[in-house]
């Protein structure tokens, strides 16, 4: 499930929603030594707030080795520098500093929040978990035992299993089929030099993306950035993943679990970030699988009562273009709620949205983007995802202007594109009824075989 | 995990939330400045100012939970938050949230034992709207059988996602109903199945009418607004409704009885591969039992089991390598009897046995030897620390106050915790636990894999 969730956040950063009047002041900041960085400047309360990323991530984990970058953001704040383990812990402890690293498909990324008050410590303590991580033997054993629980505990969860499912057999033979957790073998493989080679080609300045907002002016963040990343090298060396597209076009898999519901994750290829396209796509999924009043949602859990949840999302990943969602129903009811899903895909893809229906995704996603900067932490990820994104600064100003000029036509042109009902893949995983497999169950780690 | 506003969760996502953040129901007065008065009717409202951007947090808490259903019944509460979003003699059903969703905002409504609160994010521009929507359905619920039958299957498969299929969410029912004796915490929120299959139209209706009133209401508005405007509008909207004469909730609950026998858990699942150990005790509360021993059981809470620098992390993740995972959890809020609670999850091959002895040592130790100091001191400095955090969030302190004044706290207890807990004492801190370690009134859980035969 983990997988599934780090994508639905980055899909999620990714579908940034902008408001016409975004009173957000974004300035750039560049340091002496040249590292870039975009701030917000917010000195109401004395906090600062700063998120990062670099190129590579769990794609580039070694076959055999998958884990590998989970445990590295297990592990750089667990000893670096002079500071073992618990020097580390302790002085972020007590200092109240939040240092927290996430590994995600393409990119490893951190966070950082710090009182103005501790504000050097915690700028000292970033810098050191990235440049001299220690990985000593006790806290590596020590990560690897709670990653290897954590997988421990998914190893039945139908959620983590139709996700491990569903990538495996769309990406075999690709890192995007291996999962970023890892197996409890993969995870045992991985030893102190694998993760010094991450570090070693992952960290550097070259696609690095920085956000600040807080408590903090230009002058102090350019000072900071140098200090925290002005001694990384300038070019990295993490494999290059090549671009690719979905396998198992259009089957059906089902994974044999005793569950009282299953579970079902469903994709097929979509349209990228970078894709003339987009906008109209965001706007067709919000109007798909924007939640209430979406498609998706009315005609699966209003009018049938069908599931809780139902949801879609574009991914676009750095080396593939995804749509994706998922649903889950009573094993009686699977058959059905697939059916409809399908019919929903296609009368989207035959008929196009109502004009009605684009005036009130627009005016959403127009008006909605203002929630996302209520607080720091939204407004400092919501900065490192643009950049992640290559848009630019004066993006927010322009985004409107983007939706605006997104026609009905266009949408009838995109979602011919988009939705493509008879190259779903689907897995369904629990025990349902009636529900024909068109492909055996994939030969993938954490995926139990034998299925039907 | 679903798109925002299909998740409308029980209990869990807002006690994780709380959870995060409860370290401190932080001091408001010095730390969100609220401003806080009723209604002519009885309506309690409060105003927390934050400017940063031109949106508004408004937030209805109703005081009344699963924890006051009837015999039976069990799930109303969150069956009926369910069914406020199906129209009004005024609103056709979804229409609430279709027009939540056009003009950007964002909502949501959960229900814990002790409340029910219904949400909307949205700009400024818009807060006088979402009022007029929000006290139309506190006043005039309209309910077809069509769309209570359709939403009954919502909520059983809101129930499947959530406990059937998990081994986990399955023990936690059976330790509940181990914990509590009488108190109606023992039943789960979403409801027993059995029980939900029967939760009809008039049932609904009825809870609806005890409870959903004004006079039983508390209205939170975060973000950039005054007081005087919030004021303005919740009086042609909320002001215009009559106040209702509302059960004694707290005389119906009833009383925990005395509880006189450890009890032990244990659960073997071959839906499980991850072992886990946990034991909790009945604890005092800010409405139960003895309130001065919420500060010091919070701060012994972190003391204990606080972190990767805490006492058990410490002892059983780091120096014995016998767990993977160790804390304590408490919680002062609600109005019932509370748990403190301590839990671990064994590494590869490690024993339960060795584990709870393990546990049972530190406990043992701290009971003996006391806090330091500096334990106390370093904890309370970062608890106090949290509360300068939550400042940075908007829906943060609307939740805090939220939940304190449902369950019938005040604003000024809320704001004045900086102070109790900077006032705890290590001697305080080891009396609380003396008082509350009582084997008699613990439960402890073991969940572990069973061999498939």
């Amino acid at each position: 499930m983990r997988r599934t969730l780090v994508l639905l956040i980055l899909a999620v950063g990714l579908l940034v929603r902008v408001s016409p009047a975004s009173a957000l002041d974004i300035q750039e900041v560049v340091s002496p030594g040249g590292v870039k960085a975009w701030l917000v400047e917010d000195h109401s309360n004395p906090i600062l707030t700063l998120s990062f990323s670099f190129v590579g991530g769990e794609s580039s984990d070694p076959a055999g080795k998958e884990g590998r970058a989970r445990l590295v953001s297990g592990l750089l704040d667990e000893g670096a520098g002079d500071l073992d383990s618990t020097a580390f812990q302790k002085a972020l402890t007590d200092n109240s500093i939040t240092l927290r690293f996430n590994s995600r498909i393409d990119r490893f990324s951190g966070r950082l929040v710090t009182l103005t008050e501790t504000r050097d410590k915690a700028v000292e303590l970033l810098r050191l978990a990235l440049t001299g991580p220690r990985f000593d033997p006790e806290p590596v054993e020590r990560i690897r035992a709670q990653v290897q629980a954590s997988i421990r505990g998914d190893l039945q969860n139908p959620r983590s299993i139709a996700s491990r499912a569903w990538w495996g057999a769309s990406f075999k033979g690709h890192p995007y089929g291996r999962n970023g957790d890892g197996t409890l073998e993969s995870v045992s493989a991985v030893t102190a030099d694998d993760l010094k080679a991450f570090v070693g080609a992952a960290f550097a300045r070259n696609g690095l993306v920085v956000s600040a907002v807080g408590d903090i002016d230009a002058p102090a963040l350019a000072a900071l950035l140098d200090t925290v990343f002005g001694g990384l090298p300038e070019a990295g060396s993490i494999a290059p993943v090549p671009d690719t597209t979905p396998q198992a076009v259009g089957e059906t898999m089902v994974v044999q679990v005793p569950v009282p519901q299953s579970v079902v994750v469903f994709g097929h290829a979509g349209i990228g970030r970078d894709d003339p396209d987009w906008y109209a796509a965001s706007l067709l999924n919000e109007i798909m699988a924007g939640g209430f009043g979406s498609r998706l949602t009315e005609e699966i859990r209003e009018k049938r009562g069908l599931v809780y949840g139902v949801y879609a999302y574009l991914l676009p990943l750095d080396h593939a273009a995804l749509v994706m969602g998922g649903l889950a129903t009573q094993n009686a009811r699977v058959a059905e709620s697939i059916k409809i899903l399908r019919e929903e895909w296609k009368r989207m893809a035959d008929d196009g949205p109502t004009a009605e229906e684009l005036a009130d995704a627009r005016t959403y996603l127009l008006g909605s983007f203002p929630l996302r900067l209520v607080d720091s932490d939204g407004t400092a990820s919501t900065l490192m995802a643009l950049q992640e994104s290559r848009l630019p600064i004066d993006y927010l100003d322009r985004r409107a202007a983007l939706f605006q000029a997104v026609t009905l036509d266009d949408l009838r042109r995109v979602a011919r594109r988009l939705y493509r009902p008879e190259e779903l893949t689907v897995v369904v995983v629990g025990k349902p009824d009636g529900v024909a497999a068109t492909a055996p169950v994939p030969q993938v780690p954490g995926v139990p075989s034998g299925g039907g | 995990m679903p798109t925002r506003s299909t998740l409308r969760s029980v209990l869990f996502a807002l006690l994780a939330a709380a959870a995060l953040l409860a370290a401190p129901p932080p001091s408001a007065a010095a730390v969100f400045s609220p401003e806080s008065f009723a209604l002519a009717n009885g309506m309690q409202v409060v105003v927390i100012p934050n400017h940063r951007v031109p949106v508004v947090s408004h937030m209805v808490w109703y005081k009344v939970g699963a924890a006051d259903e009837p015999e039976g019944k069990s799930g109303i509460a969150h069956f009926l938050e369910h069914l406020m979003f199906k129209g009004t003699t005024n609103r056709a059903p979804g229409e609430f949230s279709r027009i939540v969703n056009r003009i950007g905002g964002s909502e949501n409504a959960f229900t814990s034992f002790d409340y029910t609160a219904y949400y909307q994010n949205v700009a400024k521009d818009q807060l006088g709207l979402m009022m007029e929507l929000e006290s139309d359905r506190m006043a005039n619920l309209s309910l077809t059988q069509a769309a209570v039958d359709s939403e009954r299957e919502v909520i059983l498969e809101e129930r499947r996602s959530r406990t059937d299929n998990s081994p986990s969410a399955l023990f936690g029912e059976q330790i509940s109903a181990a914990t509590y004796l009488a108190y109606p915490y023992r039943i789960p929120v979403i409801g027993w199945e059995n029980e939900m299959h029967r939760l009809s139209r008039q049932d609904a209706i009825e809870f609806y009418r005890t409870w959903y009133a004004p006079n039983n209401a508390v209205l939170v508005v975060a973000g950039d607004v005054t007081a005087d405007e919030v004021r303005a509008l919740a009086e042609k909207t909320y002001g215009a409704i009559p106040a209702r004469e509302i059960p004694d909730r707290a005389a119906r609950r009833g009383q925990e009885p005395r509880q006189l026998a450890a009890r032990r858990l244990e659960m073997d699942s071959p839906r499980v591969d991850q072992p886990s150990w946990s034991r909790r005790w009945l604890a005092s509360g800010a409405l139960w039992g003895d309130a001065a021993q919420t500060a010091p059981l919070q701060v012994l809470s972190e003391v204990l089991g606080g972190g990767t620098t805490s006492r058990l992390y410490r002892s059983l993740v780091v120096e014995k390598k016998l767990a993977v995972s160790a804390g304590a959890g408490y919680s002062p809020d609600g109005l019932g009897p509370q748990v403190f609670a301590v839990y671990a999850s064994p590494r590869d091959g490690v024993g339960l046995d060795r584990l709870e002895a393990a546990v049972a040592d530190e406990i043992a130790a701290l009971l003996r030897d006391g806090v330091t100091d500096e334990e106390v001191a370093s904890a309370v400095k970062r608890m106090k620390r949290e509360a300068i955090f939550a400042r940075d969030d908007m829906l943060a302190p609307a939740r805090l106050f939220g939940q304190a004044m449902a369950a019938g706290r005040g604003v000024a207890e809320v704001e004045e915790w900086p102070d109790r807990i900077g006032a705890v004492t290590a001697a305080q801190v080891v009396e609380a636990a003396k008082a509350v370690f009582v084997p008699e009134q613990s439960v402890t859980a073991i969940l572990r894999p069973k061999p498939a035969s």
